[in-house]
Formats: structure tokens, C-alpha cells, sequence
């Protein structure tokens, strides 16, 4: 018995060594989302200079879409850029957009008329507001919404090919089929 | 100025002082050129009153601490300003994480405060106003996390484990203390036993 007890000190090393393995491995950017399955936050933004529609939460009902933060003062937007045009040629979802803190009304339309434009409805984000509403700590950030206006899945950083077939397409493709 | 090395270094220096110390340092070095050749002594004393004032400055500086929060920013009413402060002092920045929102120069920190003085300035208490950014953010957003069943071990823990210390060094001591009270007078068949290992010994 008292032989067991030289092992004690053991084992709590061990323990406290799992939780800091898997602790420390973790990217402290990536703050789990609190709105998954909860309605989008009501906003309703108005359009980039240039355009005539704005974006709002109750356009996101009736079928599933993507919900993509992006600004054209924002580097890994343009490294996913290429990859969401993608996305719309292939016309696997549609993806809206909310140009967020644009210091200028013109550099968001500017920034899409030099890349290609990925989205159908854009809303101006200039002071955060549907930003904060929907708990965004950076930009690219990407929610999946389904038909009911609900957020399912959200994805921190640039999609990529790779993110995109294992994390996010399998989740677009049940709610689409569902 | 060019044949006084000294004087070009503290110039140099004034660059990244903030300006009530450049100017409180610009008053010193006009009194030494006031003085002229005075000596050494008075030189160096001077240096350290410098020195103390520099120390003086910075101290008083990370005292109150640099401010993020801008003058256009603030509410008109002090005591909802104050209130605002307050919140914002507990709102932790999602960009730079170990600083609040009070503190930070980020934009969505900016864009936050602007958020918690609207609320305040709308009548919200402060209790709505946090949990409003908490159903956006989660409790990450919160720089004192709340007391509640996923966190009992982080509040609990220091003070379980101090309880467990305190009882392994309670029952340490009393085994020791058990052992030393046993017989301190040898039995009688122990005492037939040393006297034979004595005898043994001195033939």
C-alpha cells in the first residue's frame, strides 16, 4: 500500500502533462463559437458604394449559404479569394458577403472590381456591428447558415481546398440534402 | 551644441521621452549652460536629479497606465464613462487576448468600447451590457472567468490541493510523533538481553 503511494506524485505529472500537451498545442485564436445552432443576430447592413442591396440577417433564410467576413485591408482574404471564386463558378453554395471596417466606402467595391467578386449580396460593416453580433475576432472568418437562418458551423482563416473538402463541403453538402 | 558630445546624446535621447519629460529635462540642461563651467560635483548631482525625475515620470506613468481609450470615445455623463470604464476593464481584446478592451489599441477593441457606452449610455446595467458581449464571445471574452461547473476546478483546485497538502504533512507528523512516544524504558527481557551483549563485550 505504501509502496503505491511513491506513485502518486507520478501520476499527477502525468496527468497535468496530458493537459498541457494538449493545452499548449492548442491555437489560442481559435475561440469556439458560442452561436453555433443559434439563429444569426438580427443586422441589417447597408450596401457597399456602388450597389443597390445591402445585406441583412433575414436574407439568409430559405436556403443554405455561406456567411463570409472579409475587408480589403485583410491579407489572408486574398489568399482565399481565388478559392471562393471557385466556389461560385462551380455554383456549389451561394456566399454572402459583409465587407467589414472599411475605413473608406470605396476600398471594399475597389478591392472585389480588381479580384472578382465571390458573393451574392454584400453588406457594409464599417463600425462592427454584425461583426460583434456575431462574435468575430478576425477576418476571413466563415459561417454556414441553413435554410432556417441558423448558424452550424464556423470557420476561422482562409478556407482552402483542404479545409474545404474535410471540414466544411461535408457539412454544406447534408444540410443542402437534408 | 556639436562640441558638446554629451548634449547631442541627450538630444537624441528626447525622442522617445513623452513630452512632460522633455520638457522637464530641456529646463535642466538650459540651467547647466546658465551655470557654465561649474563643477564636476554639481554636474553629477544634476545627472541625478535628472535621473530621479526620469524615474519619477515613469513611475507615475505605468501608474495610471497608457490609456487606449480616445477622447472622442468617452460619454459626456462621468458616471457612465465610469461605468463604461469599469465594464471595459473586465471585456478581454479578441485581438491581443491578454489585454481588456480598456486597454487595447486594436480595432475591434475600439469598435467594443464604442459598443459598451452605446448600451450603458442606453440604459442597460452593467450586468446586461457583459452578458450581451458573452452571448457573442463566450465566457473566452471575460478576463475574471465566472464561477461555474466547467471552472470548479480552476477556482476549487489551489485550495483543494493546499487542503491536501496540509493533511499529508498533518498525518507525516503524527506517524513521527507515534513512533517517538512508544517505551522510552527498555523491558525487562531487553534489558536481560543488552546486559548480555555488554557482558559478551567486554571478555
Amino acid at each position: 500500500m505504501s509502496r503505491l503511494l511513491f506513485f502518486i506524485p507520478l501520476a499527477i505529472f502525468l496527468v497535468l502533462a496530458g493537459y498541457f500537451w494538449v493545452g499548449l498545442g492548442k491555437d489560442p485564436h481559435e475561440i469556439p463559437s458560442v452561436l453555433i445552432d443559434q439563429p444569426v443576430p438580427a443586422f441589417d447592413l447597408p450596401p457597399v458604394e456602388g450597389r443597390d442591396r445591402g445585406l441583412a440577417s433575414a436574407d439568409l433564410r430559405g436556403e443554405v449559404s455561406l456567411l463570409n467576413v472579409f475587408g480589403s485591408w485583410c491579407v489572408a482574404c486574398v489568399v482565399e479569394h481565388p478559392f471562393l471564386m471557385e466556389i461560385k463558378a462551380d455554383g456549389l453554395v451561394p456566399i454572402h458577403g459583409i465587407d467589414w471596417r472599411e475605413k473608406d466606402r470605396t476600398a471594399g467595391p475597389a478591392w472585389l472590381a480588381r479580384r472578382g467578386n465571390p458573393y451574392t449580396l454584400i453588406g457594409d460593416d464599417p463600425d462592427s456591428r454584425a461583426a460583434i453580433g456575431l462574435g468575430v475576432t478576425g477576418a476571413p472568418e466563415t459561417f454556414i447558415i441553413d435554410r432556417n437562418g441558423v448558424i452550424r458551423y464556423k470557420h476561422v482563416g482562409p478556407i482552402t481546398p483542404e479545409n474545404w473538402e474535410t471540414q466544411l463541403w461535408p457539412i454544406i453538402r447534408a444540410l443542402q440534402r437534408g | 551644441m556639436a562640441d558638446h558630445p554629451r548634449a547631442a546624446t541627450r538630444l537624441s535621447a528626447l525622442y522617445a521621452m513623452p513630452p512632460n519629460l522633455v520638457i522637464a529635462s530641456a529646463a535642466g540642461a538650459w540651467r547647466s549652460r546658465l551655470a557654465g563651467k561649474d563643477g564636476l560635483i554639481r554636474r553629477r548631482l544634476r545627472l541625478l536629479a535628472m535621473t530621479l525625475i526620469v524615474a519619477l515620470v515613469l513611475a507615475v506613468g505605468a501608474a495610471t497606465g497608457a490609456r487606449a481609450v480616445q477622447p472622442g470615445e468617452t460619454l459626456a455623463d462621468p458616471a457612465l464613462e465610469g461605468r463604461a470604464r469599469e465594464i471595459s476593464k473586465e471585456l478581454r481584446c479578441l485581438v491581443c487576448q491578454n489585454q481588456s478592451i480598456d486597454d487595447s489599441d486594436a480595432e475591434l477593441a475600439h469598435d467594443l468600447r464604442i459598443l459598451v457606452r452605446e448600451r450603458v449610455a442606453a440604459g442597460d446595467s452593467n450586468g446586461e451590457v457583459v452578458n450581451y458581449v458573452v452571448s457573442r464571445y463566450g465566457d473566452f471574452v471575460l478576463l475574471r472567468p465566472p464561477f461555474k461547473a466547467a471552472t470548479y476546478a480552476l477556482w476549487l483546485g489551489p485550495a483543494v490541493i493546499l487542503v491536501i497538502g496540509l493533511v499529508a504533512v498533518a498525518v507525516y507528523y503524527r506517524r513521527r510523533g507515534a513512533g517517538r512516544s512508544g517505551p522510552e524504558t527498555l523491558t525487562e527481557s531487553e534489558r536481560r538481553r543488552l546486559a548480555g551483549l555488554m557482558e559478551d563485550e567486554a571478555s
